[in-house]
C-alpha cells in the first residue's frame, strides 16, 4: 500500500546507482558522451528536423537516432508496430533506459519486476505527436489516419509504459513535469522512494526531444543565443536547445551488494523548492537556489568545502546565470574562490526535461573517471561569478559533486552525488 | 506514521465555482446541459461541458500573476483558495509550510493550441506571451505565487489515476515533515482539440473542464472530519497486465468494505471504457456516485471531483467511510479510502 506504508526503515537507506543510460547530440551511450564531455566538445548544427527559416536562430544540438530495426536500436520486447508509435522523445527514452538496464544487470525474473517504479521527468513528453495531430486536424480535417494513436502516444505516461514493456517488467509510472527541473526532480523523487524503504529499486530519469513548438517558443522569448551559448560569460546572449535522455537505475546499497553489482556512484543528497518570484525569471539573488543547495548539503552531510565540482544549471541566459552565480557565490562563501563550476549545456544545449537527468549522468562520469567537463567557448567571467569556470579539459580528484536544475515556474532542485571507490 | 486528515476541499466544475454547486448537481443526478464547440474545417460541432463564467468576477483574478493566465489556472486557483480557506484563519497561518501537487492529463491546451497555430502561420510573429503559459508547470507556479506560503511544488502528468499518486506524494511530504499541509489539485481546461481527440477513444464521452482541490494536513485540529485511511499501490497496465486485471487487483487491495460504505467511481457512459472498473466493483451493493455521468469527462479534474465527493460524503456525516476508484485510461489503476476522523 502507498498509504499507510509498511516496513519503513528506522533510518534512511543508502541509495546507489548501478546503471546509467544516456543519449545526447554527442552520441549514444556512456563512452561517446564521456569522451565528448571530457573534451568540452560542442554538438550544435543547423536544425534539420523542422523549418527554421523564419526563426532568429537556426541551430540546435540534434541527436542522430539509429534506424528502427537496426542493430543499433535494440527493441527489447517491443514489436515493430509498438516501436513505430514512438516519436523521437520516446525513442531516446527507450535507448537510454535499455542502456541503464543492461549496465545494472537487473533481471525480469527478480521478484519485484512486476512492481518496479519508473519515475520520469519531461516537459513535452510526446509533443511531436501532438504537433502532428494538430497539423493534420487543421490541414486535413476529415483525415483520421493515425490520429487515435497520436492521441494516446503523445501522453508521457504512454511512453513510460512502453519502456516498461520493452524491459519486460511492470510497475507504477510517475511523470513529473516541473519544466526544466523535471529530470532532477524525477531522480530526487526516486531517491526519496528508495531511501525511505518504499521500494528497493527504481528506474528514473528525464527526456525531451526538439520540436517546432518549443523551439519557436524559446525563440519568441528571444531566449536563444544568436551567437555561441556561453553560460556565465559576461558576453552571453542566451541558451541553445538540445535533445536527449538520461536514465539511472537506483537501488539500496544492500541490494547492490547482495547482487555483487558494479556501483557507479551514490546519490547522497537532494532538495527541491519553489521560487515564487516570476513564471519565467528567477529571483535575482537566487534565494531559493541558496536554500535548496543548503538543504541538499544538509541531507548529504557535507558543507560547501566538501563539494569538489558543481554542474550548474547554467543556461546561458543573462537572468538565469546571474541568479545562479550569485546563489553559488553566496552559498559557497570563501570556498567559492576555488570551487570549479561548469555548465554542460554549452556542449549539448538545454535538454529541458532531460537536462537534470543527463547532467546527473555527466556527474557520474566525472566521478568515475576523475575529470571535470569544460566549457570551451568561454572568455570573460560574469562579475557575479566568484568561482572559477572550468574552461579547459582537465583531470581532477572528485569525490563529491553537486548538480543544479531550475525550471520555468520556479522549481529549483539540487542533487549531490558521491564517488564510489 | 503520522495520521493525515482532510483540511479542506475545493471544486470548480460545469456546475459552478465551489463544492456546493458540484454537490447540488451530483445530488440531483441529472447530467448537466452540454455546449457546442466549433471545430476548424467541420460543419458539425463538438459537445462539451464548460465551466460557467463566474458572476461577479472573483477578486483573486486581479492578482498580477493571473491576469494573463489561462482558464486552467483560474480553475486551479479557485479550487485551491476554497480548499485552504480553513487554514487561512489559523493563528499560525504565516508559518504554515504548504506543498502543492498539481495533476494534469492534457494541461494547458488553450494557449498551446493558440501558440502552435501562430507558429504554423508565421513563427517569426508567434506571441511570446503565450509560450510560457503552454508549460505544464505554469498553473502550479501561478497558484503557488497566489497562495504565497508554498515551499515545495510538483506537477504530475498522467491519466486520471495520477490524482491518487498526487495524494500519495502529498502524504509522503507530510509524513517526512517537509510541509505542514499539502494541496492536491486536479485540473483541466478544454478547447476543440480535446473532444476531437477523445472521440477517437470514447465517442460517448462529453469532455468537461474544471478543477478539484484537496488539502491534507497532519494536525487533527484542522480536520474537516475526514481522515485518509488507505491508498493502494499503483497497478500498471504494462507488460501484459490488462486494465481489468489492474482494476481487480486494486479493488482487492482495498479489501472488504464494511456495510454502509460509500463509493465514488469513475464510470462514464461507455460500456467499453467502463468495463474494467465495472467488473472490479461488480460485488458492490452500497451507495455509489459516478461524478462523470453528471459533470462530464473532466479527466484529472474528474478524478479530483471523485475524491472530493467521497470526502464530502464523509464530512457531512452521510457515511463513515468512502472509497475512491480510479481506473485510468492508459496508465494504471489506484484506489483510496477515507474515513470519518
Amino acid at each position: 500500500m502507498l498509504f499507510p506504508p509498511s516496513h519503513l526503515p528506522s533510518k534512511p537507506l543508502r541509495v546507489v546507482i548501478t546503471g546509467a543510460g544516456v543519449i545526447t547530440a554527442l552520441g549514444r551511450g556512456w563512452r561517446p558522451n564521456a569522451e565528448g564531455f571530457r573534451a568540452g566538445r560542442r554538438a550544435f548544427r543547423p536544425v534539420s528536423l523542422f523549418d527554421v527559416s523564419h526563426q532568429r536562430v537556426k541551430v540546435a544540438a540534434e541527436v542522430d537516432l539509429p534506424e528502427l530495426g537496426s542493430e543499433a536500436f535494440p527493441a527489447g520486447r517491443l514489436g515493430r508496430r509498438q516501436l513505430d508509435r514512438l516519436d523521437r522523445a520516446g525513442k531516446m527514452l527507450l535507448l537510454a533506459a535499455q542502456e541503464a538496464w543492461k549496465q545494472s544487470g537487473w533481471q525480469t525474473s527478480e521478484p519485484d519486476a512486476d512492481q518496479l517504479p519508473l519515475v520520469l521527468g519531461t516537459t513535452a513528453g510526446g509533443m511531436l505527436l501532438g504537433e502532428a495531430y494538430y497539423r493534420q486536424a487543421v490541414q486535413h480535417p476529415t483525415r483520421q489516419r493515425q490520429q487515435a494513436t497520436r492521441a494516446v502516444q503523445y501522453q508521457p505516461q504512454s511512453q513510460g509504459r512502453m519502456v516498461l514493456e520493452a524491459l519486460g517488467c511492470s510497475g507504477p509510472v510517475t511523470v513529473i513535469s516541473n519544466a526544466c527541473a523535471s529530470g532532477a526532480n524525477a531522480i530526487g523523487h526516486a531517491w526519496d522512494l528508495v531511501r525511505a524503504g518504499r521500494t528497493e529499486r527504481v528506474i528514473a530519469g528525464g527526456y525531451d526531444a526538439l520540436g517546432q513548438l518549443v523551439f519557436c517558443g524559446f525563440d519568441s522569448l528571444q531566449a536563444l543565443s544568436t551567437t555561441v551559448c556561453r553560460p556565465f560569460d559576461a558576453q552571453r546572449d542566451g541558451l541553445a536547445l538540445g535533445e536527449g535522455a538520461g536514465i539511472v537505475n537506483m537501488e539500496t546499497l544492500d541490494s547492490a551488494r547482495r547482487r555483487g553489482a558494479e556501483i557507479l556512484g551514490e546519490l547522497i543528497g537532494y532538495s527541491t523548492a519553489i521560487d515564487l518570484h516570476h513564471l519565467t525569471q528567477p529571483q535575482p539573488q537566487g534565494k531559493t537556489t541558496v536554500a535548496v543547495m543548503q538543504r541538499a548539503c544538509a541531507e548529504a552531510g557535507v558543507t560547501p568545502e566538501g563539494i569538489d565540482y558543481i554542474n550548474a544549471h547554467g543556461t546561458g541566459t543573462v537572468l538565469n546565470d546571474n541568479s545562479e552565480a550569485t546563489a553559488i557565490s553566496e552559498w559557497a562563501g570563501r570556498r567559492a574562490a576555488t570551487l570549479p563550476v561548469s555548465s554542460t549545456k554549452a556542449g549539448i544545449g538545454h535538454l529541458l526535461g532531460g537536462a537534470g537527468a543527463v547532467e546527473a549522468v555527466v556527474c557520474l562520469m566525472a566521478l568515475r573517471e576523475q575529470w571535470m567537463p569544460p566549457q570551451t567557448h568561454f572568455e570573460t567571467p560574469d562579475p557575479a561569478c566568484k568561482f572559477p569556470v572550468v574552461t579547459r579539459p582537465q583531470d581532477a580528484p572528485l569525490n563529491t559533486v553537486l548538480s543544479n536544475s531550475f525550471g520555468f515556474g520556479g522549481v529549483n532542485a539540487a542533487l549531490i552525488l558521491r564517488r564510489w571507490a | 506514521m503520522s495520521r493525515i486528515f482532510v483540511a479542506g476541499m475545493g471544486a470548480v466544475s460545469p456546475a459552478g465555482w465551489d463544492v456546493g454547486a458540484m454537490r447540488d448537481a451530483l445530488d440531483r443526478g441529472v447530467p448537466l446541459p452540454v455546449q457546442s464547440l466549433a471545430r476548424p474545417g467541420w460543419d458539425r460541432t463538438l459537445c462539451v461541458r464548460l465551466v460557467p463564467t463566474p458572476i461577479p468576477r472573483p477578486e483573486f483574478l486581479a492578482h498580477p500573476r493571473l491576469r494573463r493566465s489561462s482558464p486552467i489556472t483560474h480553475y486551479a486557483a479557485a479550487a485551491a483558495l476554497e480548499a485552504t480557506a480553513g487554514l487561512r484563519g489559523q493563528a499560525e497561518d504565516e508559518d504554515l509550510r504548504l506543498g502543492i501537487v498539481v495533476c494534469l492529463q492534457t494541461g494547458c491546451v488553450q494557449y498551446t493550441s493558440r501558440f502552435y497555430e501562430e507558429t504554423l502561420k508565421n513563427p517569426a510573429t508567434a506571441s511570446p506571451l503565450f509560450f510560457p503559459e503552454t508549460v505544464y508547470a505554469a498553473p502550479t507556479s501561478h497558484v503557488a505565487a497566489l497562495l504565497e506560503n508554498v515551499v515545495v511544488a510538483h506537477t504530475l502528468v498522467g491519466d486520471s489515476s495520477a490524482y491518487i499518486q498526487g495524494v500519495a506524494l502529498a502524504s509522503e511530504w507530510l509524513a517526512d515533515w517537509r510541509v505542514d499541509a499539502c494541496l492536491i489539485i486536479g485540473a483541466e481546461e478544454t478547447n476543440w482539440i480535446i473532444p476531437d481527440a477523445l472521440r477517437h477513444l470514447d465517442r460517448k464521452a462529453v469532455v468537461a473542464a474544471g478543477a478539484g482541490a484537496l488539502c491534507l494536513c497532519r494536525d487533527e485540529m484542522l480536520s474537516s472530519g475526514v481522515e485518509l485511511a488507505a491508498i493502494t499501490d499503483a497497478h500498471s497496465f504494462a507488460s501484459g497486465r490488462s486494465r481489468s486485471l489492474a482494476a481487480k487487483t486494486m479493488r482487492e487491495q482495498l479489501g472488504k468494505c464494511a456495510p454502509g460504505e460509500f463509493l465514488a467511481d469513475g464510470l462514464g457512459n461507455n460500456p467499453r471504457t467502463d468495463g474494467a472498473e465495472q467488473l472490479a466493483w461488480s460485488d458492490w451493493t452500497g451507495a455509489r456516485i459516478s461524478p462523470k455521468r453528471v459533470l462530464g469527462e473532466g479527466m484529472m479534474a474528474a478524478a479530483a471531483w471523485q475524491f472530493i465527493s467521497a470526502c464530502d460524503a464523509v464530512a457531512r456525516g452521510q457515511f463513515t467511510a468512502a472509497n475512491v476508484s480510479l481506473v485510468g485510461a492508459n496508465q494504471q489503476a489506484l484506489g483510496a479510502r477515507v474515513i470519518a476522523g
